[in-house]
């Protein structure tokens, strides 16, 4: 199972962190995510943060995506 | 949904199609190895989209239907015991084995539950002492992290209820071993971005190099799919052969250390079964001598009977991209999502799964 | 704990005031309550004087009733588990799922019956809520509760509650609403957001570590129905989309109407959180429980007209037209995908969220 979503973190406490996932609320495992802070993305696997999204490169993906050439 | 919604965009999704069309002179197979592609692919229809030059391959990417029948027949017997509390991730439980399934067991008092974090079963392990919790570690390498990380904490909190059935594979080995077996022409992979997250690009570059089959890392949304095809295309056209990263939002060159590191704590490599492909050396992974208190091989042994497939499930074949489910003899007709004769109409990446319920 | 679904304080007098002149233990439902005996008779008289109507109040072994004309008849029984969640209780599902089920055939409801089957030992303060529940979910509803039957079983027997509702309501004439009545060229309209109801269920049941302001959608249909009737009775087919979501019910009117359905996914309003939930589980929206939506089925020159006046109904303020009905691949449903693919949108098949409605 690859299923693993992105998720603000509003509330960090040691190795865990409070997240919001379009309204809902729960808390995920950051031990594997080193230095995120409050306010960034993370990616959540099965309660697991597996790694931090890059909000400058999902931004630069977009602008690939969108190019004609 | 941030992240997500704008990765799915059909304005941008048709843009990427108008390039991709532009490789007309090219006709090529592509595989996508992870299950959770498959489903975007099949969710979204983006094969009916594609031009016809461009053919897609479902690969083994499926942690459930890759688990073989004696692993299968294995974690039923564990469930028979009064004294066990299996605790697994949804899919196994519908999985037929040679004579019953987690389901049945279930439904003859044996108990199973579905979890969707390890947490979960570190948390039934505290609140069942006298009992024995098992939790079935099946997964590739997006999981295994989590599973070495949740073992030291119950070695931590020095819970002495807690076993896994430690099951789980690697991906690159097995994109070789269908590689080196030839049965399919294979032109370029889409490879599974979240493993990728863990064991980062590098780890393709042997594929590229050794075996000069283009690789792209790609990312689940429809738009990532689209776009590491036409990345994949565009590799063919001008003769290249490199891994290349779609789904650089998320993964990275060197992946994650830290869970690399989680893993090698709890795990060594070696040689496992996968249904379809035999065995194959270094592709799994098993307890340290250390953990090996964790294990059920180790602690719970048990004594299984022979185990037997199915003969006209093509599991196996659609696993490698031999077959597609529509040519299996009891696909549709007798296999169905309510009475599955193998694991890859039951898991919810399984290829034959995707076809029922999408094609 | 978020308080969003604890019930407003009752109006009506309150059933152990009936019961505390007997002895103290009667605090908890007992096997004697189903007796038929002095305890029996306490209970029936406390709902009696909750749901207050004239049928019900001669106590008669049935309500006597008139009527002139069509009528629909309907029974559901409710099971779901937990019994409170945010949003409602088993009480408010058994009465608006009737309701629901005689206004999807074009009916006015009117009466309803109300059966429990109780687990020995189930707090009587509890059954109170759920009896206050019902009562306003019927008073909200418009119909009168005229009959009803409690059994206590033993401990193990039942789980807390189940309960159990059967309908009438008449239909007028010129109302045809069937699910063999979908034509080719009609356009499907959904009431509004899907998926609510299923994912609330979920969120209350601790073993799902997530927390949500998610509610329950259960909410009386008749009314939304009546309004879109008043502008048009040309309407070909009705449905709740409850247990296999509205993915299964566009399926079943596919498959009984002998036609095609085409909808698309962009058009399907889905509230933010349900799709966060979704993609967490692994869950489509598309297979969840409703307990408060429509899909309708009518004829494309009443459609903008039928549109209007739901979105103006309190229940069908996000009322989209998700579809049409086509003459391709009859009894089948097709989806116009998020990026503009297509694929085939399949019944709900096993796997099934245990007990949510």
């Amino acid at each position: 199972m690859c299923l693993a979503i992105p998720a603000k973190i509003l509330k960090i406490e040691d190795n865990l962190a409070q997240v919001d996932m379009a309204g809902v609320r729960r808390q995920a495992d950051i031990r594997m995510v080193s230095n995120v802070r409050v306010g960034e993305y993370i990616l959540i696997h099965a309660g697991f943060a597996i790694e931090k999204i890059g909000e400058k490169e999902a931004k630069e993906t977009l602008q690939l995506l969108r190019e004609i050439i | 949904m941030k992240f997500v919604d704008e990765f799915r965009d059909r304005a941008i999704a048709e843009r990427i199609i108008k390039k991709i069309e532009r490789f007309d002179s090219l006709k090529v197979n592509l595989m996508e190895v992870c299950g959770t592609h498959t489903m975007v692919i099949f969710k979204q229809g983006l094969k009916g989209m594609l031009p016809r030059n461009v053919n897609l391959l479902s690969g083994p990417g499926c942690p459930v239907c890759v688990t073989s029948q004696e692993d299968i027949d294995k974690t039923i017997e564990l469930a028979k015991d009064e004294n066990v509390i299996i605790a697994t991730f949804g899919d196994m439980v519908r999985v037929p084995g040679t004579n019953s399934s987690l389901e049945k067991e279930r439904g003859n008092g044996a108990d199973v539950r579905i979890i969707y974090s390890p947490s979960e079963a570190l948390r039934i392990a505290r609140e069942n002492p006298a009992r024995k919790v098992v939790f079935l570690a099946i997964g590739f390498e997006t999981t295994s992290p989590l599973i070495a990380a949740s073992l030291l904490d119950v070695r931590k909190e020095k819970i002495d209820n807690f076993y896994i059935f430690s099951s789980h594979k690697l991906i690159p080995p097995a994109m070789e071993a269908l590689l080196e077996s030839k049965e399919v022409r294979i032109d370029g992979f889409i490879c599974p971005g979240h493993v990728s997250v863990t064991i980062g690009s590098n780890a393709y570059k042997f594929i590229a190099q050794k075996h000069s089959i283009p690789c792209v890392i790609g990312g689940f949304e429809p738009l990532d799919v689209l776009q590491s095809i036409y990345m994949l295309l565009k590799q063919i056209k001008e003769k290249r052969a490199e891994v290349e990263i779609e789904y650089f939002r998320a993964v990275h060159p060197e992946g994650n250390r830290i869970a690399q590191e989680l893993i090698s704590r709890v795990f060594e490599v070696t040689d496992v079964r996968w249904r379809g492909l035999g065995i194959i050396p270094k592709s799994g992974l098993r307890l340290k001598r250390e953990f090996s208190g964790f294990d059920t091989e180790k602690e719970l042994p048990l004594k299984t009977k022979k185990s037997k497939e199915n003969p006209d499930c093509a599991c196996g074949e659609v696993l490698r991209g031999v077959k597609k489910p529509t040519q299996c003899k009891l696909y549709r007709r007798i296999c169905t999502p309510e009475e599955p004769y193998g694991p890859c109409m039951v898991s919810s990446e399984g290829t034959c799964a995707a076809y029922y319920k999408y094609g | 704990m978020d308080p969003a679904w604890s019930l407003p304080k009752a109006h009506v007098q309150p059933i152990t005031n009936m019961v505390k002149k007997f002895e103290d233990n009667t605090k908890k439902i007992l096997l004697a309550h189903g007796s038929g005996g002095k305890l029996t008779h306490q209970l029936i008289k406390g709902f009696v004087k909750k749901f207050r109507n004239p049928p019900l109040a001669k106590l008669d072994d049935s309500a006597v009733l008139r009527f002139k004309g069509k009528l629909a008849f309907t029974t559901d029984s409710y099971v779901v588990d937990p019994i409170y969640f945010p949003g409602g209780d088993i009480g408010k599902l058994a009465v608006n799922g009737t309701v629901n089920d005689l206004a999807m055939v074009g009916a006015k409801p009117l009466y309803l019956t109300a059966s429990a089957i109780i687990e020995e030992g189930f707090p009587l303060v509890e059954l109170e809520r759920i009896i206050d529940s019902m009562n306003r979910a019927a008073r909200v509803a418009g119909v009168k509760i005229v009959a009803g039957d409690t059994k206590v079983v033993e401990k193990g027997g039942a789980d807390k509650i189940f309960i159990n509702t059967s309908g009438i309501g008449l239909i007028d004439s010129g109302v045809d609403i069937s699910s063999k009545n979908a034509r080719i060229g009609d356009r499907i309209i959904l009431s509004g957001t899907i998926g609510d109801h299923g994912i609330a269920i979920l969120s209350a049941r601790e073993k799902f570590d997530f927390q949500t302001k998610l509610k329950s959608d259960s909410q009386p249909l008749n009314g939304i129905v009546w309004e879109i009737l008043k502008v048009s009775k040309k309407v070909h087919t009705l449905r709740d989309p409850t247990r296999g979501g509205l993915a299964t019910s566009l399926n079943e009117i596919a498959e009984q109407s002998r036609v095609g359905i085409e909808v698309e996914q962009e058009k399907i309003p889905v509230k933010e959180e349900v799709k966060g939930v979704c993609e967490m589980l692994g869950f489509d929206p598309l297979y969840i429980a409703n307990e408060g939506k429509l899909v309708a089925f009518v004829p494309q020159k009443d459609c903008a007209k039928i549109l209007n006046v739901m979105r103006k109904n309190r229940y069908g303020k996000d009322a989209q037209i998700i579809g049409t009905v086509v003459a391709r691949h009859k009894g089948r449903v097709v989806v116009k995908t998020s990026v503009g693919g297509e694929r085939v949108l399949d019944m709900l098949t096993g796997e099934q969220l245990p007990r949510i409605c």
